[in-house]
């Protein structure tokens, strides 16, 4: 009970820090924007039709919602390095709840920020053409959580052994970029030269990302945007396991990280 | 002994080869204030860390309200309040949000929770602005907010680390009624580190640290009972006499200094009025001089606490700057 409350208080914090801040709201779905219309328009008419009656920004726009919830809940580990350097985070660590549950709080309260900043990006869902029936909402609901949590941990896990805000930044980076770029946001997954196709395999961010596409564009047999792993084509529910196992190994190695730490 | 608060023994807290605090031991009595002093790098922070469970010690042993300080970390955390050197606030927030964060994770009852939060804003008289974001809130401010979060939750032992560096007086003053007050009203334990000697006197007992290991613990007027006695001028209608009659009576050798007498005692306080009542010269003047606590710390480490002290105070400016510019 104690701990929930703690959980609760870590995370309604972040939420009310998120709510202050007015910029970041409009910047977190001004920059997804950007993305969909510069490329949707460049590129649309030249590439033609990626599947059955899907134009290149109707691709996209799934794949810019994960890329909104993967970098707004990656981004998240920065407010553990903001708050060291401000000193927030002393008052947080002599506080009497645990370090897993501070952990648990933030992972919550970053996956749930960006969880909000998907969402509203879902709302230019008619200006490219992508219906989004109340059901769909529901079911991409979930799945945006899932991916924020676990990217949320995993920032949480790199703040703990980063302490300099550059540093941080820099790393983030470093490997937000390639886990965006090699996630299927931008292209299909398929006829890849081998090392990349490797990458993108190996990259947890494309478990995420596809059912996002599979729910938003429609389940379809044999869909060219599946993701393919040793012959065999992921359905929604493998790719939704290999996400949550990643999310859930993150989250206990954050919660780690976090209580080991002077 | 059970009865002490805080009960610290052969405490070790090595960083690699070196012993940042070097088996100290003491202990503190519950409604005690506690001075805590020594030069910068001497261990104060690290001792402090390691009663507040930020920091592990290598060995030995101490307890907070009687918890163990590694076994039972949750409980030393309810009970202790710290007020740190650097600003610990989530200055994007309000100073009502701030201390509402402090009731949650403190577990402070729902029932009392708004009542106490109005109670210490009042009290650093800070309520009027409880609506305004920290950031936007004066240095003496942001000092008086973390006080009255640190007493929030009516912790048995209260931490200042610096309470007052780099505030002006009236503000430290009014910091200091507050401990005080509290004090005598809740009977709370308060250890606290400074630079300001005149704050020190305000504590019941002062322990001296210097390259991790206690030179020193006694009452303020005991330590300086240490270093030196008291100094007596006196003036007299008949120097010559005087200094004939301090010898004979008291074993006292004084010497000439410009137009009187110069001469030690032991506890000047105690020994002037039976002097005065008793001495057989006429009295023109009498002045007492007592070692001050500076004189304690210079004997001790060697080192002058004003030096210390502003050092202190630039660096805090130039942390303050950096945030600024960082924004």
């Amino acid at each position: 009970m104690k701990n929930l409350l703690g959980i609760y208080t870590i995370w309604y914090r972040d939420l009310l820090r998120f709510w202050h801040d007015k910029m970041r709201m409009v910047s977190s779905v001004v920059f997804p924007l950007l993305f969909l219309f510069v490329f949707g328009s460049g590129l649309s008419a030249r590439m033609g039709l990626l599947g059955p009656g899907i134009n290149f920004s109707q691709f996209m726009f799934p794949g810019i919602i994960g890329m909104t919830v993967l970098m707004s809940s990656f981004a998240s580990g920065v407010s553990i390095v903001w708050d060291r350097e401000f000193g927030f985070l002393k008052e947080v660590l002599v506080a009497p709840v645990s370090r897993a549950t501070v952990a648990t709080g933030k992972a919550f309260g970053g996956a749930t920020v960006a969880l909000i900043q998907g969402t509203l990006t879902l709302a230019f869902s008619p200006l490219i053409g992508v219906s989004l029936t109340p059901l769909k909402i529901l079911q991409l609901l979930p799945l945006m959580l899932l991916l924020a949590t676990a990217m949320a941990s995993m920032g949480i896990l790199l703040a703990t052994r980063i302490r300099s805000m550059e540093a941080f930044q820099a790393v983030m980076q470093m490997l937000m970029f390639p886990m965006t770029f090699l996630s299927g946001v931008f292209f299909p997954l398929q006829g890849l030269p081998a090392w990349m196709d490797f990458l993108t395999k190996i990259n947890p961010a494309t478990y995420g990302i596809a059912p996002i596409r599979e729910v938003m564009l429609g389940t379809l047999p044999g869909s060219p945007f599946a993701v393919t792993l040793f012959g065999h084509v992921m359905t929604l529910w493998e790719n939704i396991g290999v996400m949550a196992g990643f999310g859930a190994i993150m989250l206990v190695l954050a919660m780690w990280s976090f209580s080991h730490q002077e | 002994m059970s009865k002490d608060i805080i009960q610290v023994e052969n405490l070790v807290k090595k960083f690699g080869a070196l012993a940042a605090v070097d088996d100290i031991s003491f202990t503190i009595a519950p409604g005690e204030i506690f001075g805590f002093l020594g030069p910068n790098g001497a261990g104060k922070t690290t001792t402090i860390n390691i009663l507040c469970t930020l920091a592990r010690p290598t060995s030995g042993k101490a307890t907070v309200n009687g918890f163990d300080v590694v076994h039972q970390q949750g409980m030393v955390r309810q009970s202790i309040g710290l007020v740190f050197q650097d600003p610990s606030l989530d200055e994007r927030l309000s100073g009502l949000q701030n201390l509402r964060f402090h009731a949650l994770v403190y577990n402070i009852p729902r029932s009392v929770r708004e009542k106490r939060i109005e109670e210490m804003l009042q009290m650093v008289e800070l309520w009027d602005k409880r609506h305004n974001e920290v950031r936007t809130y004066s240095g003496g401010m942001k000092r008086r907010l973390e006080l009255a979060r640190g007493l929030l939750h009516s912790p048995k032992v209260l931490f200042l680390d610096e309470p007052t560096l780099g505030l002006d007086p009236q503000t430290r003053q009014r910091i200091w009624e507050y401990i005080l007050d509290l004090r005598q009203r809740k009977g709370t334990t308060v250890f606290l580190t400074t630079h300001y000697m005149d704050e020190a006197e305000k504590a019941d007992r002062i322990a001296i640290i210097d390259h991790g290991k206690l030179v020193a613990i006694d009452t303020p007027a005991g330590l300086k009972r240490l270093v030196g006695k008291d100094i007596v001028s006196l003036k007299t209608d008949d120097n010559v006499r005087a200094g004939e009659e301090l010898k004979g009576r008291y074993q006292i050798e004084s010497r000439r200094d410009g137009d009187g007498l110069v001469f030690e005692v032991a506890s000047g306080e105690e020994f002037l009025p039976i002097f005065i009542k008793e001495f057989g010269t006429r009295i023109l003047s009498v002045n007492l001089r007592r070692p001050s606590l500076d004189t304690v710390f210079l004997k001790l480490t060697g080192r002058d606490i004003r030096e210390e002290e502003v050092t202190d105070v630039l660096k805090a400016m130039v942390r303050q700057h950096g945030r600024r510019t960082r924004r």
